[in-house]
């Protein structure tokens, strides 16, 4: 009880006396923000929940989701299958669970491209100004105008079909907000003495980019991110469905949707319960990504 | 339309003017430069391509002698910024190549199959907007309380689910269960064929030549994947509605109007909503962009034969003419409405202008 007083009178501490003590604040006292709104708590619970899912499938699943047991083809949900079985008799729950890790691995691997990329290019064109910055701005805007299944189509049809091109689609039709969130955050932040100071410390442009503009630019990032999560996971999906994204027997749920199809009248667990999984998922992201927003920014959340 | 009564009465008209035509020049000049950044994307996928595009003509057994002919022919041995200028001039010919799968130039299928995305994308934009503005109104007017909850549970929930999904599941209920509608496709089978296409939009073709079984036929056919695609638009508009509503809602002047003693419906929809009207421009045009854009999963779920099930079907045949072809037309009407969509606002709004 003490120790937990004390830490509480840490973290609230009306001046921080160390860095780790004021990062841990600004984090302590946005938490106690976001907690206030339950909706995003709702879309943390949500999230929260996938991430374990994912992280304990070997344990929650009795099969591996992609053994064939043809004599329990399209049985109905029960207590043996509690989300029923496939054309192949596959069981489902066990399909939508290992299907989480490529949800999770779809997001994961379209953050790690897109978000360096936007930010390598935002902060570049807001800091140097100038010629760079029209630039690269040209750049951003003519990604940020294309149509992006579509585009997402076309390159699957040359990269081939399959979950890494999938990504790879998406994320080059995902980046450009990014640029232009990073951007707009250098062009407040330049002409700021922190950053006169350490010009005049002799800090190189590189350094300034990384160690002091970058991380300035990280909150706006990360509700953006959030946000477009739901649309990634949408458009994965859909490209899954279509047949040009996760190719089977992968339990992605999306192309578990695609097959699942045929047996829409007779058997609509088959193709229903997966598309449940994606909206689950995709509102707990948008939840996330409003109350996030929320914390970060209260002016525009509303 | 109201361009003349843009200038602010402080800044001199002329100058106004000017400024104005600067920003409309910079809407054109980006409008280039992003149809430029679209082909040379088409152009490098399909030189990237997998298979040799002298093979996908000559095919596999013709001699040495041909291959080299068409070589030529094609402009391959010249250097690539010469091959992309002549792609251009192709392009702006019309000229996108022959589909291998119907064996007719990709330009006269794409007239073909368009015609029925327009239609639903039309349809679905128009619910959009019909339900969502006072949807969106709505939630505003009454912040905070039940109406604002279920609109926002209903936007939240109408652009988190995969679309593809939603319409198999309305095809469960509404057509096989309930029958209340027709089911996949545009018009049933002993319909097809009798209307003669003069717009391509069934509705429309039929009642211009009064066969109003098949206009009530195809209406049937449409009302189901339009409102599927139409919960999107719905869910977009309805939200963007409600947050420029909230934001004219809490400015002075509404309030000195509540002061004045002014009916509260006038100043919702005579103050309050008339600026709003001008920032959803832009929304309602991204909307009805991105819904002819995505498209493509309903039509895969419906079976409705537009450019989206084009391009799919192209898409598993290999046939790179015809995903190309039908990738800049759907890329050039999403990128050509919302630069139409931005040029009317800023035509419309008197405080934009850099």
């Amino acid at each position: 009880m003490t120790t937990e007083a004390t830490l509480r009178g840490w973290l609230l501490a009306e001046i921080p006396t160390s860095k780790l003590q004021a990062r841990c604040q600004r984090v302590f006292i946005g938490w106690l923000d976001f907690k206030r709104n339950p909706i995003a708590m709702i879309g943390l619970l949500i999230i929260l929940g996938l991430v374990v899912v994912a992280a304990l499938a070997p344990w929650i699943t009795t099969s591996n989701g992609l053994e064939l047991d043809l004599a329990n083809r399209l049985k109905p949900p029960s207590s043996q299958h509690w989300f029923g079985t496939d054309e192949l008799g596959r069981d489902i729950f066990d399909r939508i669970i290992w299907g989480s890790r490529i949800t999770l691995y779809i997001v994961a691997l379209v953050s790690i491209i897109v978000v360096p990329i936007g930010l390598l290019i935002g902060t570049v064109a807001g800091y140097m100004g100038g010629w760079v910055d029209t630039v690269l701005m040209r750049l951003t805007d003519i990604f940020l105008a294309f149509p992006r299944l579509i585009l997402a189509m076309a390159l699957v049809a040359v990269l081939g079909r399959g979950l890494e091109n999938a990504v790879l689609a998406i994320a080059l039709t995902t980046w450009s907000p990014f640029a232009r969130i990073a951007r707009a955050e250098a062009l407040t932040i330049r002409n700021s003495e922190f950053i006169l100071a350490a010009q005049m410390q002799g800090i190189s442009t590189v350094g300034i980019l990384a160690r002091h503009v970058t991380p300035l630019c990280m909150s706006s990032v990360t509700v953006r991110l959030t946000l477009d999560m739901a649309g990634i996971i949408l458009t994965a999906a859909g490209l899954g469905f279509l047949g040009l994204g996760a190719q089977p027997p992968t339990p992605e749920w999306g192309a578990m949707i695609s097959l699942g199809r045929q047996y829409l009248i007779d058997q609509w667990w088959v193709p229903t319960i997966p598309g449940i999984a994606i909206l689950v998922v995709s509102l707990g992201f948008n939840l996330l990504g409003d109350g996030l927003r929320d914390v970060f920014d209260p002016k525009s959340g509303n | 339309m109201a361009s003349t009564a843009g200038g602010q009465p402080t800044a001199g008209t002329g100058l106004a003017l000017q400024s104005k035509l600067t920003s409309i020049l910079g809407v054109f000049t980006s409008l280039l430069l992003t149809f430029i950044g679209l082909t040379a994307i088409t152009f490098v996928i399909g030189r990237m391509m997998p298979a040799d595009p002298v093979l996908a003509i000559v095919g596999d057994r013709a001699s040495q002698e041909v291959y080299d002919q068409v070589y030529l022919q094609l402009g391959l041995d010249k250097p690539v910024y010469i091959q992309y200028l002549r792609y251009l001039e192709q392009l702006v010919e019309g000229d996108l190549g022959t589909s291998i799968m119907t064996a007719q130039p990709v330009l006269d299928d794409i007239i073909r199959f368009f015609p029925a995305t327009l239609e639903l994308a039309t349809v679905a934009t128009l619910l959009g907007i019909f339900v969502g503005i006072p949807m969106g109104v709505l939630a505003a007017v009454h912040q905070g309380r039940w109406p604002d909850h279920i609109v926002r549970v209903i936007s939240l929930v109408g652009y988190s689910a995969p679309i593809f999904w939603l319409g198999m599941v309305a095809l469960l209920v509404f057509y096989a269960n309930l029958g209340w509608v027709a089911g996949p496709g545009r018009l049933d089978v002993f319909y097809d064929g009798i209307v003669e296409p003069a717009t391509g939009i069934l509705m429309v073709d039929a009642a211009m030549s009064g066969e109003w079984d098949i206009f009530h036929n195809a209406l049937s056919h449409l009302v189901l994947p339009a409102m599927i695609l139409g919960t999107f638009a719905l869910a977009y508009i309805a939200r963007m509605t409600r947050s420029f509503m909230l934001d004219q809602l809490s400015q002075e002047y509404i309030l000195t109007a509540r002061v004045k003693g002014m009916p509260e419906y006038k100043v919702i929809w005579g103050h309050a909503f008339r600026n709003v009207l001008v920032q959803l421009i832009t929304i309602i045009g991204l909307t009805y962009a991105s819904l002819l854009e995505g498209s493509v999963l309903t039509e895969t779920v419906f079976s409705w034969p537009g450019i989206g099930q084009y391009i799919t079907n192209s898409l598993f045949n290999n046939d790179m003419n015809a995903v190309l072809g039908g990738t800049i037309v759907v890329g050039a009407c999403f990128v050509g409405i919302n630069m139409l969509s931005d040029l009317l606002y800023r035509l419309v709004d008197p405080r934009i202008r850099k």
